[in-house]
């Protein structure tokens, strides 16, 4: 009977994509959807295997070729190659589950989890009220004489309209945003680390991947064995692989050491960075801290060594560190880059090149939708400066609405400050309920036999090693797809559980994890710790038993 | 410069970004029903969620019956609408997949001269072909086929083009497009296998008696099958101009129609890595396609302000071209639609060579790398970038020079906006004419 269901089940899953290996698409293997009028669901370039589901391509209906100028052909080789596992095919496949419940099908459950992604207001966290309220007294500032707003909001809300053309949030800022704004940030920064911050170092940013991509973007040239080289950890965030691909530069992996609650190893950067120097150009490290997906919080002792190997082999660091504020194991603390380069002195602190990435996504506020971000940017060649603001200014500029939310975030009430209390009290309880979620998190998946989860010190995720049976590998590698796929896929299938596999982050060969967030609310995190847990179970089970 | 936005679209922004407000008497009915919708499509039911890569989706659907309505009853597939960053970034994003090949073989796009300079950035930025094609200053910058044809065959023998880029209404020229003249563009495309981009994020903006807002896809379906099944089209709109002028907020969308369906997917996959175009963007673009209805609260208020902000404009367009064809040297062509005038200036030749000889370069400074003259290329002042340097060192006001947009050899231009305040506008124009006047005396 279990054998039955596995079969009927393959070809549901032969839909999916091998994740870390992008296919080459022939057009006669692709199945292709007819164009139709209701909602399309997207494969990306996938082997399909039943040909009940082959379809044909709408121009061909009257047997006539027509031509089209943007085929697979002519389409941008460096698009076909990036990959996005965020919101790849198991992100895909969750949706049209949920529609068919919504339908009225039936499934082994009765909703979708969705843990596959660090939206947290999507996961019920509710928005700080002070950043809202500022939002709104800028968007709407008629709100200004309502008695329902408080003083310290409005005083915010007037200082960032006096910063926008016309005193509105509909005018385009500079480029690199909001003055104001700016040197906001700068006072943060500062204050955060005791550091000097020069306000036109900071860039405001659509969401930290703005920024983060237009540096990459600067960095990328050469050819063959002069072509840039860029050093990303596996496991990093698929931003990072997806923006190497579609700038066609190399990509360089150093691999995080598991064994040590993922933390970055000096001699694995070195090993890696003398093997790449065969075929091409290093040119930048990137980190994540604290990490995504791992969730490590690096010591500061790290952080110098990594500063030093940027140092000395003339690295340009990118500092990823929108999760500053997510940091829940006690031993642990966020060190900024910058902070850290400071404390090695004026040598380092004048010369490397660093570029520091925060966001309104994360953290407490969790306002993803807003794309609001920044990036520090120091130590860069006043040139290439000139040519970084030439590049932002072809957008235009990053949404208001996100900069004013990035003001709040580092310009917050302050202890004298009516809205003090409860700001303080809000962001308490999302951190405070977050650190919890992390401790439950890890607490639960190492009681599962076969599932070892490393602590999760920061961020928003847990990303536990799963064990997979080789009779369940083999399966995978007969249905061309990643053995921790096909095990997300069963997962999602039999429990309605979203989460993403690990070879979409990256990972050590012949190991297997998944990504899930801890942004559930704690009854739901239970729900689908436990559903995770039988699962695990019995996924073993049936692998072991078969012959 | 002092346009008011539209208070319906703040209201429905302030009560999605702070729901509280659904509980305040002082705003409408109407503006909080269309918030409640946009909430409970937003993941727990907050503009700080990420939506999909694609957008919200009843916003896709809004958009799509906006565009039905404005097309009168041309199916549109909410599926194959994208919300993006403003208009620039689905631009881009349309470039990015277009580009590939290399040597003979290396995408070449056809863009109008002048320009809405993100496209010649923008190409740049991907290593693209930029093929020029004229349109006529001296027929209202129209566009003509033979000229198209023209630089197409040029291109070929360099490259291989592959998209055709029309501004409509145009930017900086703002001319109003015929119907004739789409429907030419569109067979023209369909002989020559083109990608159509057709950026009508002035669409609003029309003010010339005679001339009237066409889109491509309308057009194009009323050409018939022959053509509305084959053409690849891609249209562009945005929330930053026409009568809402929301620039900051980055609302904008394409539509994509006969997008081969594998290339869909991957545009769909590409989209994802920035994970989604900002939630208030979004929610304004919603209020913008799905305004207030005669029968309900707002809509008198709605209605008066959008025409007064039109009418204004219209008045100012009319203004500025007749005060500047007044100007001795200065020649300027009906503002028939879009934000723009693009005055033809005749500099004397003391003064080009003055401003080759001064070169921006030695100081290397933002400026002269934003506007080196992209039609050239070379170092050294474009004239006209000297002309508009010394207008605001003189008099304040800045304007950019046409080098910066392109223009046709030995002609020279500066484009600025009809968006300051009439006296103010009145004002601008005063001083340009007498700039313009004592310009023309000192390098006599």
């Amino acid at each position: 009977m279990y054998r039955l269901q596995l079969l009927a089940a393959r070809s549901l899953i032969a839909g999916a994509l091998d994740q870390f290996t992008p296919l080459t698409l022939t057009s006669s293997l692709t199945g292709v959807r007819h164009k139709s009028q209701g909602p399309s669901v997207e494969k990306y370039g996938q082997m399909r295997f039943s040909t009940a589901e082959a379809k044909v391509s709408a121009g061909r209906l009257d047997g006539k070729m027509r031509e089209k100028s943007l085929t697979m052909d002519t389409l941008n080789p460096q698009v076909k190659a990036v990959e996005y596992a965020v919101r790849g095919p198991i992100v895909i496949k969750a949706v049209e589950i949920e529609r068919c419940l919504e339908e009225g099908g039936t499934k082994p459950f009765s909703e979708v989890i969705k843990a596959n992604i660090g939206d947290a207001h999507a996961m019920g966290q509710q928005p700080i009220t002070f950043l809202r309220q500022v939002v709104a007294l800028c968007t709407f500032p008629e709100l200004m004489n309502s008695p329902s707003f408080p003083e310290d909001a409005k005083w915010r809300a007037r200082r960032i309209l006096q910063g926008c053309g016309g005193y509105s949030l509909g005018s385009y800022s500079a480029s690199q945003g909001i003055e104001y704004i700016r040197k906001d940030i700068a006072a943060f920064i500062e204050q955060r680390d005791g550091v000097p911050s020069n306000w036109e170092n900071i860039y405001l940013t659509t969401g930290a991947s703005d920024g983060i991509m237009t540096i990459l973007r600067l960095l990328v040239s050469g050819k063959d064995s002069s072509r840039t080289g860029v050093m990303i950890p596996i496991p990093q965030y698929p931003l990072y692989s997806a923006a190497i691909s579609e700038m066609d530069a190399v990509q360089v992996n150093y691999y995080l050491d598991e064994d040590n609650c993922w933390a970055l190893d000096i001699n694995e950067l070195y090993r890696a960075y003398q093997a790449a120097k065969q075929h091409c150009q290093p040119r930048v490290i990137c980190i994540i801290n604290p990490g995504n997906p791992t969730g490590q919080v690096q010591s500061k002792k790290c952080i110098e060594e990594v500063l030093h190997f940027a140092y000395e082999e003339n690295l340009f660091v990118m500092s990823d560190e929108v999760y500053q504020d997510n940091v829940y194991a006690p031993d642990c603390q966020f060190h900024s880059f910058k902070k850290v380069l400071y404390e090695m002195g004026p040598e380092y602190f004048n010369s490397v090149e660093l570029a520091s990435f925060h966001s309104t996504s994360k953290g407490y506020t969790g306002e993803c939708g807003f794309r609001g971000g920044y990036m520090e940017v120091i130590n860069m060649d006043p040139e290439v400066k000139v040519q970084l603001v030439k590049l932002l200014s072809v957008r235009l500029c990053p949404p208001l609405a996100g900069q004013a939310a990035m003001d709040v975030i580092v310009n917050p009430p302050q202890p004298d400050e009516p809205s003090f209390k409860q700001f303080h009290q809000e962001k308490s309880s999302v951190l405070g309920a977050l650190a919890e979620k992390a401790k439950l998190t890890e607490q639960i998946l190492n009681a599962v036999p076969g599932i070892k989860c490393n602590p999760v010190q920061g961020a928003m995720y847990a990303f536990p090693r799963i064990f997979i049976p080789p009779k369940a590998v083999e399966e995978a590698k007969a249905l061309g797809m990643q053995p921790d796929m096909l095990y997300c896929l069963r997962l999602l299938e039999e429990k309605g559980i979203c989460v993403v596999p690990g070879s979409g982050f990256g990972q050590k060969d012949g190991t297997y994890h998944f990504r899930m967030t801890i942004l559930p609310s704690t009854e739901k995190l239970k729900v689908l710790l436990g559903k995770v847990r039988d699962f695990h179970i019995s996924f073993l089970k049936e692998y072991s038993a078969l012959e | 410069m002092g346009q008011k936005p539209i208070t319906f679209f703040r209201q429905v922004l302030a009560l999605c970004s702070y729901p509280d407000l659904l509980e305040d008497s002082k705003f409408p009915e109407d503006a909080k029903s269309r918030a409640r919708r946009i909430l409970q499509a937003c993941g727990g039911g907050s503009l700080g969620a990420y939506s999909t890569s694609q957008g919200i989706e009843i916003i896709r659907q809004d958009v799509a019956r906006y565009i039905e309505r404005r097309d009168g009853g041309i199916p549109c597939d909410p599926d194959n609408i994208y919300l993006s960053i403003g208009a620039s970034d689905a631009i881009v994003t349309m470039l990015k997949l277009l580009v590939s090949g290399e040597g003979m073989s290396r995408t070449g796009v056809m863009i109008s001269i002048p320009q809405y300079p993100l496209y010649s950035a923008a190409l740049a930025e991907l290593g693209a072909v930029q093929i020029s094609y004229y349109l006529e200053e001296d027929n209202c910058w129209s566009l003509d086929i033979n000229e198209l044809r023209r630089a197409l065959q040029e291109a070929k023998k360099h490259c291989s083009p592959r998209a055709l880029c029309i501004i409509n209404p145009g930017n900086p020229t703002g001319q109003v497009q015929s119907r004739q003249c789409i429907e030419d563009v569109i067979r023209f495309a369909a002989t020559e296998n083109l990608f159509l981009m057709s950026d009508e994020v002035y669409q609003d903006n029309v003010y010339a008696d005679g001339c009237k807002f066409h889109s491509f896809k309308k057009v194009l379906f009323e050409m018939g099958p022959e053509y509305s099944e084959k053409v690849e089209l891609a249209s562009f709109h945005s929330t930053s101009k026409c009568y809402m002028g929301e620039c900051g907020f980055r609302g904008g969308y394409m539509e994509v129609v006969n997008l081969d369906p594998e290339v869909k997917v991957q545009l769909t996959k590409l989209v994802s890595v920035r994970l989604c175009p900002p939630v208030p963007g979004q929610a304004l673009l919603d209020v913008v396609v799905n305004p207030p209805q005669p029968d309900e609260p707002s809509y008198d208020t709605f209605i008066k302000e959008r025409t007064e902000t039109l009418a204004t404009l219209a008045e100012k367009a009319n203004m500025t071209q007749e005060i500047l064809n007044q100007v001795p040297g200065i020649k300027c062509n009906p503002v028939q639609g879009a934000m723009y005038s693009f005055p033809r200036i005749h500099l004397p030749p003391k003064a080009i060579l003055e401003a080759k000889v001064e070169s921006a370069c030695t100081q290397f400074n933002l400026i002269s790398v934003l506007f080196m003259d992209i039609s050239k290329g070379e170092k050294g002042q474009s004239p006209d970038m000297f002309y508009c340097m010394k207008l605001l060192e003189e008099t304040g006001i800045c304007l950019v020079p046409g080098s910066g947009f392109g223009q046709r050899d030995g002609t020279y231009h500066f484009r600025m906006t009809i968006l300051p305040s009439k006296e103010k506008l009145k004002i601008v124009l005063a001083k340009i004419k007498e700039f313009h006047q004592h310009f023309t005396d000192q390098y006599s």
